[in-house]
Formats: structure tokens, C-alpha cells, sequence
């Protein structure tokens, strides 16, 4: 959908937004989150400012999935804190958590579409708790809008089934972006998409930030995509953040293990 | 009594059996440590739907949307199968009255039996084969996919949405299809008798009426409340919990079918003995 803008316009447009980050979003002390002998998350401390793009690399089944579903409540922490607009979300109450939960975008891997509903009713989804106080007009108005942002206006009748890969992808981008969360959660945004349609979704991430000045983790193995989206880069390794840093410092990193990344 | 034979192959064998008998013992604790967690698993479940449904907001819409898809979509197989339950009772049934020269009991023997034990409990089997099995994979194949997920993150309690629809809709459908089951099954019978005979439809249902009561009909369809309850309740715990990825799809719509089928079979031999002490 951006075809016109080159990724450094786009990255341009972002980092202004990155410009005024600061206040601190995202807060992680000594996270710790077992599954029985199985320790994923050892001991992460993690600091995530506002309008920034973290990308967390590591190899497959170190936890980066689980660091992000424990954000935004879908998996339990075990020990140590989590604040979220400096909040401690163990300490809140399910209602103050559901306003905090409301904040927060999820983009799953498969992007979780609901098979059973059209693309249109896909998107009316998470707005069916407020269809009493939104007009029919508004809302349909809402989901074109959407639509529009992801490129895929001429899709609003059809099934989930019968879109590509990255077009599931882009609607489930534009299904979180309809709640017009604060933080967004990107969970592996590229994987099993061909490399044009992965440039196209990592614009996306990036126009999506600009757009409604989010701050984003990106899980992902794609390395061109956390070439062009992040800000900051962690590497998880063993449960813990083993090192930290933006795209050129740990391209160059003294560390083998950290630079087999990026090769 | 398993114990004791291994321990005295212990004495006599020295150290292997040691190690069978441990193994034994693990296999044991661990299957009842399996069962005893799963049925406190499926009474959380149970208790969490009772919770759910008298708290708002409630899903109206997806209840009626439900109800349609598991009602209606279930009446042709319901009414094919009971007319021929019916017709085949009916042509079965005669030979033996026959020989006792009662074939004119025949309607009535036919209705009673049919409305009382065979409607309801046939039916159920079927709507646990067709429904009970499509909870199961509907709701373990939006599990391996995330949908559950994606709702909850959605500000939509998807145990609301998805289970306690499904199991409303389920217990309110299930007497509905129960109902026009034993009337396709009558009609069945109906076209049974006059294979070889000549009876009226009036005279037919004269006489199903006639000897048919409130006591044969009532507790009937009252079973069938919780037949329909349990069905949708198990196809809904054996897909909501699913984690085993797409083998976990089958094996949930496997489970549902089985374990909901003998359900049935438990609730009516409860509901027949509680019948029985009712009516003296």
C-alpha cells in the first residue's frame, strides 16, 4: 500500500514521533514465568519508552511470545513486576486491568481471524460493546477507514478464507487498530510471508506508528524487518535480555552468538 | 492385591522387579492423578458457566444465531431418523403382538415406548454426534488458531461468547428436536401399521392418546433438558481446553462425541429411577 514512500520517508516520519518519547510505557523488573520445569523467562528487565519500536530477537522457544502475552494478560506472570503506564498490573483490579487491556493491540501470528465471520464483521467484532453509544453510520465509517489504512478496501465482504497470507495479516493489523490501542504487540508480523509482502507489512508497522503514535515489540525473526522498524533491538537468550542495543551496534557486536543474527 | 504379587516376585527375583513395581505404581497414580484433575477441571468449567450466565452483558444475539445453527440445521437428520425409528419399531414390534393377537395395542405400545425412552435418548445420541462433536472441533480449532485469544484481547470474554451460548442454545434446542423426533417417529409408526393393514390416521392417534399420560410425557422431555446441557457443555470443555494443535481438533471432537453419549446414557438411568420412586 505504500509503494510510493521509500522505507527511509516512512522510518523519517517515525522517528519524529520517536522524538518525544521518554515517559517510560513499558516496565519489566525481574519478569520471571515458568511452564512446571520448563523456565522461559528467567529474568527480564526491560524499560520500553513511549512511541518507540522494540524488536526482541532469540531463538525459537526462549519466551519471546510469552514476554508479550504476559503484557497484554493473556498468560500470568510468575514472579517479579510488570508496569504498564506505570501501573503494576498485579496490583490492579479486573476492572482497572480491562482498562489497561484496552490499550493494548495484539497482532497474532496467523492473525487469529475469525473464520466464521465476514472481513466486515471481523472488524465490527471488538466494537460490539460499544454499538449502543456508535451509529450505524459511524461504524461502517470506522471499518472502511480501517480497511482503507491496510489497503484492502475492496475486501470488506469477503471471508477470512479467501485472503493471502499478508492480506490476513493487514486485516488483522486494521482489527486491532480499530480500538486505537496505545501499545501495539506484534508477534512474528512477517513469518510465512514472501519477502515484498513482508516489506509491505513492515511499512505498514512503521505508517501504523506515525499514524496513531504507538509504541511497539515486535517479536520477529526477520531480520530486514527489524532493519527497517526498530529503534531498539533485545536479544533473549536462556530467560534473560542478553544484549541490547540498536540495529548497527549489535550488527556489530563483539558477541558470535548476537552477530549470527543479523548474518 | 497387585502390590502383593509384586512383591513376592520381588523377594525371589532380586532388583527387576523393583522396577516393575514402581513403574506400576507411577502408572496407576499417575492415570488417577489424570482423572482426579480432569473432573475438577470439568466441575471448575461446569460452576464458571453457572457464574457466567446470570452475570451481564448477555449475548442475546449470539444465543438465537446459535440456536439456529445447532436447532435447526440438526431438524432434517433428527426427522429422518425418528420417522424411521419409528416405521421400523412399528414393523418389528408386530409379529410378536400378533402372536398374542394384540396387534390392535400395537399404536399405543409403539407411542409410549417411543415418546418415553427411544425419542428422547436416540435423539440425544445423534445431536451428541452432530453437535456435541462440532463444539468440540469448532472451539479446539479456534483455540489452535488464536481466535479465543484474539477475543480476549478484544475486551470480550470469550467463555461468555463462545461456551455459555453454545450450551444455552444446546439445552433449549435439544427438547424442541426431541419433541418433533417422537412426531416424525408417530408418523413413521403411522405409515408402519398401514404396510399391512388399513388404519385411519384419526383411529391412530385416538389411540396414542388415549393411552398415553402426562407421566409419560413430562419427564420425557425434562430429561432431555440436561441431555442437551451436557452435551453442549462437554463439546464446549473438550474444545475450549484443547492445546494439542490440530491432532487436539480430532481428539476433541472425538471426546466430546464419546463422553457426552455416555452421559446420556447416565442421566437417564438417574432420570428413570428418579421417575420411578415418583410415581410409586
Amino acid at each position: 500500500m505504500q509503494e510510493n514512500k521509500t522505507d527511509m520517508e516512512v522510518k523519517t516520519k517515525a522517528k519524529t514521533v520517536n522524538e518525544q518519547k521518554g515517559d517510560v510505557v513499558i516496565e519489566m523488573q525481574h519478569l520471571k514465568k515458568s511452564f512446571g520445569k520448563n523456565h522461559v523467562l528467567r529474568d527480564i528487565n526491560l524499560v520500553i519508552n513511549k512511541g518507540e519500536n522494540l524488536a526482541i530477537l532469540g531463538q525459537s522457544g526462549t519466551g519471546k511470545s510469552v514476554l508479550i502475552k504476559c503484557i497484554v494478560g493473556l498468560v500470568e506472570i510468575d514472579d517479579g513486576k510488570l508496569l504498564i503506564f506505570g501501573q503494576d498490573i498485579s496490583e490492579l483490579k479486573d476492572k482497572e486491568l480491562i482498562e489497561i487491556q484496552k490499550k493494548i493491540g495484539f497482532l497474532f501470528q496467523s492473525g487469529a481471524l475469525y473464520d466464521s465471520m465476514t472481513v466486515r464483521e471481523n472488524l465490527e467484532f471488538p466494537l460490539r460493546k460499544q454499538l449502543n453509544s456508535i451509529s450505524k453510520e459511524k461504524l461502517d465509517s470506522l471499518v472502511k477507514e480501517s480497511l482503507h489504512n491496510v489497503g484492502l478496501d475492496k475486501a470488506i465482504d469477503k471471508t477470512p478464507s479467501e485472503l493471502s497470507g499478508g492480506m490476513r495479516k493487514r486485516l488483522g493489523l486494521a482489527r486491532t487498530l480499530i480500538l486505537e490501542p496505545e501499545i501495539m504487540l506484534y508477534d512474528e508480523p512477517t513469518t510465512g510471508l514472501d519477502p515484498i509482502t513482508s516489506k509491505e507489512i513492515s511499512n505498514l508497522i512503521l505508517e501504523v506508528q506515525r499514524k496513531y503514535h504507538t509504541t511497539s515489540i515486535i517479536i520477529t525473526h526477520d531480520i530486514e524487518c527489524t532493519r527497517l522498524t526498530a529503534d531498539r533491538i533485545i536479544v533473549i537468550k536462556g530467560g534473560i535480555c542478553a544484549a541490547e542495543g540498536t540495529f548497527d551496534d549489535l550488527e556489530k557486536s563483539a558477541d558470535p552468538w548476537v552477530r549470527s543474527f543479523f548474518e | 492385591m497387585e502390590k502383593k504379587i509384586l512383591q513376592q516376585f520381588q523377594t525371589e527375583n532380586g532388583t527387576t522387579e523393583i522396577v516393575i513395581e514402581e513403574s506400576a505404581e507411577i502408572i496407576t497414580d499417575s492415570m488417577f492423578k489424570k482423572f482426579i484433575l480432569e473432573v475438577a477441571s470439568i466441575t471448575t468449567f461446569t460452576f464458571r458457566f453457572f457464574k457466567e450466565v446470570i452475570k451481564p452483558p448477555y449475548e442475546f444475539s449470539e444465543v438465537m444465531k446459535q440456536s439456529f445453527l445447532i436447532g435447526y440445521k440438526s431438524l432434517p437428520l433428527v426427522a429422518i431418523t425418528g420417522f424411521i425409528i419409528g416405521l421400523v419399531l412399528t414393523i418389528q414390534s408386530r409379529p410378536t403382538l400378533a402372536k398374542f393377537g394384540s396387534e390392535s395395542l400395537l399404536p399405543a405400545m409403539v407411542a409410549v415406548s417411543l415418546i418415553r425412552e427411544i425419542g428422547p435418548v436416540i435423539t440425544a445420541l445423534i445431536f451428541a454426534g452432530k453437535v456435541g462433536s462440532g463444539i468440540g472441533a469448532e472451539l479446539a480449532s479456534m483455540n489452535v488458531t488464536e481466535q479465543i485469544d484474539a477475543m480476549q484481547v478484544s475486551d470480550t470474554n470469550p467463555y461468555k461468547y463462545l461456551v455459555v451460548t453454545r450450551v444455552l442454545a444446546a439445552t433449549l434446542m435439544l427438547p424442541i428436536l426431541v419433541i418433533l423426533a417422537d412426531g416424525f417417529g408417530l408418523l413413521g409408526s403411522l405409515v408402519g401399521v398401514n404396510i399391512k393393514g388399513d388404519v385411519s390416521a384419526y383411529l391412530f392417534f385416538s389411540q396414542i392418546f388415549q393411552s398415553l399420560e402426562f407421566n409419560d410425557l413430562i419427564p420425557a422431555i425434562f430429561k432431555t433438558f440436561f441431555f442437551g446441557f451436557f452435551i453442549g457443555l462437554i463439546g464446549s470443555y473438550k474444545g475450549y481446553n484443547s492445546n494439542k494443535g490440530t491432532e487436539g481438533v480430532g481428539e476433541a471432537a472425538n471426546s466430546a462425541v464419546v463422553l457426552s453419549s455416555l452421559m446420556v446414557f447416565i442421566i437417564d438411568m438417574i432420570a428413570v429411577q428418579i421417575t420411578s420412586l415418583l410415581q410409586g
